[in-house]
């Protein structure tokens, strides 16, 4: 039932030509021609942002979109640590080649070579133009840019601004899209959300949106669609991700013909903020960058669990990361960090309520630096920590659990970031390309920025030149069909009148998928799930309480599609990761693992990217592979010891 | 926890609202006070009454969706966020007051929920460095010292919420706008259109209806992200400074 023809584009050349190659060979529009094409980008964070923007500036008319009251709250905003670039400011060996092979390695060999390969070699130029936007990076008393190191890595590459990198460089993004809109050539649509994708003769011509505050459902055509819409982690219900993150646009998109990729490859963030109660809406991080200086453990016996950190001489403790992988030690990558703390706390030796949290340790840090140090370092991190949980990580080690935190899968795209649907491109977290089946840390804001400024604008001159701004017309058939589809489902949602509020079924759909499609899954699991999600599908479209009206302000109307929609694709998550019989980064299948407990990969029989074909709702999905080439890299067994 | 709630309650497209009575009833002390407002919003659908719409996004304090006013302060008591405020921090059977921001240039759209694309305007009227992306020179070609880089930190790291408007008895946006007029021009980087830059920013803040700072520093006291309001003096200085010489090259 599957086939193996995705061609993903990839130029001929050596590995490090490839770009250069590709570049010099691609099509280009002329000035005086890009003013007559009309482009539309769903999302305003990094990728897409920085996307409009870079379109705008080239003379393309751009329309966005962004479900927040304002482009500047896109999610990238509240990325912490930092964003990686490989320009060897610290003299520490670090180059393109290091970081492609870091990536690589971090993915665990399942991100396509070419693609990476490009990200590290673009990576150094993303720096360089966030500063001229005038991000405030982290300086020296030199004056020259401060880098510090983040997982799965053994240099120091990464770049950021205090604990707010994501922050600083989205406000740089939205500066320069604020520059466009003032210009005129990017218009702005806030609190819009995507609901459909309208394709014209199988190719990519425009979406229907609604208007989050009128209720008004509009159409818009365009030359192309670039999806930039984020990741998919909000399927779980908790996670650090907003509240508002969803899978709907690329979701709509894969029900129109796009197909999605790897679907199963989630990330579990080792260091998040431990649940403490049911009625919780969100998980919150605590940066990668604390493991710099903040050492993880937990008893070595069960029976000091209940006692104070305090309490328990270093004798009695267990530095499970650094036991178990001393070269890396607590900056081993943040899949092989989540799992080892999932061990532990499955073997009893969890610390805090229920026993579900190990500690992170800065005493020798500050022994070490000082309070001081520490503070500037991680300052607003520990008032975070503090806010929440009530206690000072200054004086009590804090307790830290895995969370669901970024999604790996996304929409497949080929070398040019072009989906299988004409017309369509995906960039930033909504694609899969990059990362494999494990992202090492600050690199989504490297991706993003990456897609946005440096690759898209030269890759998108391809599909665009022969067309010649021939976009259609917005009252065409298949315009009016899409908005009568989206007007039908809105009126189906809201005329169920059932009994469960839509955050009942999320969180029911959250909790089945943390349980059998998170740190570890397992075929029984993973059935037992897919036949449970066909039955929650029909209870919500049958019980479901949906109140207020369509044409209004109405949040509930909005979460209840998001929810039916998240439904569909966590049945698909399993499916993917039911199909991939191995262990590879985030997905971990209990039954492929080697004695110690690591990952076991499956080269022979799975080197390749699964991507999903929609063939009707509630039918199976088809399974088309991309089997992957590596020209530069030799695969290997990841060890981080 | 128990608490008495009174929301307030808006229409859409009303232009008037009323506070409503609420029951907050067996909340956690753990809860966030969003986490109590969904909660509440649950129960009411249960019951089948409309849930009380409020912005709300990243739940981490950063995003600066929020834009509630709660016991008369913008974003609560305490420094941070609405969703940075926890229940344990209120007492027992307290009666709280949740009502939107108070700012005639953020008009309300339904209960707790206001338009603030006032700010964005303000932005899209200079708040930025015009360069277009591609061959930007090495990142390390301009050094910063590290106090300049610091300080215009600081400024940066206004989470655009609106509740220094808010807290504003004059209904003044300025340490917003003096946030990213400080912020770009302590820079390199942002000098050479730094006297554009602060003459437009304020031309449309005015335009928006926000009032002038009178040195009352409520601002300074709500805003989550603990910017200083000393930038508000920075930038009187900028204005001042830019409008002179813009007046007199317009004479040369």
């Amino acid at each position: 039932m599957s086939t193996t023809n995705l061609d993903p584009k990839i130029p001929a050349g050596p590995l490090a030509d490839k770009w250069t190659n590709f570049k010099t060979a691609s099509k280009l529009v002329s000035p005086a021609n890009k003013r007559r094409y009309e482009l539309i980008v769903v999302g305003t964070g990094l990728a897409g942002g920085s996307a409009a923007a870079v379109f705008g500036e080239q003379g393309y008319n751009v329309k966005c979109f962004c479900y927040q009251d304002s482009p500047r709250r896109a999610h990238s905003i509240a990325a912490q640590g930092g964003i990686n670039a490989a320009k060897n400011y610290q003299n520490d060996g670090d180059s393109v080649d290091r970081l492609f092979m870091d990536t690589i390695k971090g993915g665990d060999f399942r991100s396509r070579e070419a693609n990476v390969y490009r990200l590290a070699q673009v990576s150094g130029r993303i720096i360089d133009q966030c500063v001229a936007q005038g991000v405030p990076f982290a300086r020296e008393y030199g004056g020259m840019l401060a880098n510090r190191s983040f997982g799965g890595a053994q240099v120091s590459r990464t770049f950021y601004a205090r604990g707010q990198t994501g922050q600083q460089l989205l406000l740089g993004v939205y500066s320069e899209l604020s520059h466009q809109i003032s210009a005129g050539t990017v218009k702005m649509h806030p609190r819009h959300e995507m609901l459909d994708l309208v394709l014209v003769d199988g190719q990519a011509k425009g979406i229907i949106t609604r208007n989050m505050v009128t209720g008004e459902i509009q159409s818009h055509a365009a030359d192309a669609v670039i999806l930039a819409s984020g990741g998919y982690g909000n399927a779980f219900f908790l996670s650090t991700n907003a509240m508002g993150c969803n899978v709907t646009a690329t979701y709509r998109a894969y029900r129109r013909g796009a197909l999605f990729a790897n679907p199963c490859f989630t990330q579990i963030h080792p260091t998040c903020i431990p649940v403490s109660g049911e009625y919780q809406s969100k998980l919150t991080l605590m940066s990668e960058s604390l493991r710099n200086d903040g050492r993880v453990w937990v008893p070595k016996r069960k029976e000091d669990c209940g006692k104070k950190a305090a309490d328990i001489p270093e004798a009695d403790r267990d530095y499970f990361l650094e036991r178990k992988y001393p070269s890396y030690g607590n900056l081993a990558p943040r899949d092989i960090s989540s799992r080892s703390a999932k061990e532990v706390c499955d073997e009893g030796r969890g610390v805090g309520p229920g026993g579900l949290g190990v500690y992170m340790d800065f005493a020798d840090a500050i022994e070490r630096l000082g309070e001081d140090t520490i503070r500037e370092r991680y300052g607003n991190l520990f008032e975070m920590y503090q806010n929440i949980t009530g206690e000072n990580a200054y004086q009590t080690p804090m307790r830290i659990y895995p969370a669901v935190h970024y999604t790996m899968g996304g929409l497949w795209v080929d070398y040019e970031l072009q989906s299988n649907v004409p017309g369509l491109f995906v960039i930033g977290e909504a694609n899969f390309s990059d990362h494999g089946a494990n992202r090492l840390g600050a690199s989504a804001l490297m991706q993003g920025l990456a897609d946005g400024y440096f690759v898209l604008p030269y890759t998108i001159g391809n599909y665009l030149a022969p067309i010649r701004g021939t976009r259609p017309d917005v009252n065409g058939p298949e315009f009016k069909k899409a908005e009568e589809e989206v007007r039908e489902r809105i009126q189906r949602l809201l005329s169920v009148k059932g009994t469960r509020t839509v955050d009942s079924f999320h969180k029911e759909i959250g909790k089945l998928l943390w349980d059998e499609c998170g740190m570890a899954r397992s075929k029984e699991g993973l059935e037992k799930a897919i036949k449970r999600f066909d039955e929650i599908r029909e209870e919500f479209w049958s019980d479901v309480r949906v109140l207020g009206e369509g044409e209004e302000l109405n949040q509930a109307l909005e979460k209840a599609g998001r929810v039916a929609d998240f439904i569909d694709f966590g049945q698909l998550m399993c499916e993917d990761a039911l199909d991939r019989n191995e262990s590879c980064g985030g997905h971990f299948r209990v039954e492929y693992q080697t004695p110690e407990g690591e990952a076991l990969r499956n080269d022979d029989d799975y080197f390749y990217v699964s991507a999903w074909k929609h063939t009707g709702d509630g039918k199976r999905p088809e399974l088309i592979k991309e089997a992957l080439h590596y020209e530069g890299v030799k695969l290997a067994t990841r060890s981080y010891k | 926890m128990n608490f008495h709630l009174k929301i307030w309650r808006q229409a859409e497209g009303s232009g008037q609202g009323t506070f409503q009575d609420l029951e907050a009833k067996d909340i956690p002390s753990e809860a966030s006070f969003l986490e109590m407002l969904d909660i509440v919003n649950d129960r009411l659908t249960e019951k089948g009454d409309e849930p009380v719409a409020f912005d709300h996004d990243c739940r981490e304090g950063i995003c600066g969706a929020c834009s509630m006013t709660i016991n008369g302060i913008p974003q609560g008591p305490g420094r941070g966020t609405a969703c940075q405020l926890y229940m344990r921090k209120f007492n027992d059977g307290d009666t709280i007051y949740v009502e939107p921001f108070r700012v005639g240039a953020f008009p309300v759209l339904k209960d707790l929920v206001v338009n603030r694309s006032a700010y964005d305007r303000i932005i899209t009227a200079g708040g930025y460095i015009s360069e277009r992306c591609g061959n930007a020179q090495d990142a390390n070609d301009t050094p910063v010292p590290k106090t300049v880089a610091d300080y215009a930190m600081d400024a940066a790291a206004c989470i655009g919420c609106g509740a220094c408007a808010a807290a504003c008895p004059n209904g003044s946006a300025m340490l917003f706008v003096a946030a990213k007029v400080g912020h770009l021009g302590l820079l390199p980087q942002g000098k050479p259109e730094g006297g554009r830059r602060v003459r437009r920013m304020v031309a449309q803040m005015d335009k928006e209806g926000f009032g002038n700072c009178s040195n009352y520093y409520e601002c300074e006291a709500v805003c989550p992200a603990g910017v200083p309001a000393a930038f508000i003096a920075k930038m009187n200085r900028d204005y001042a400074a830019a409008t002179v010489r813009h007046a007199v090259e317009a004479t040369a």
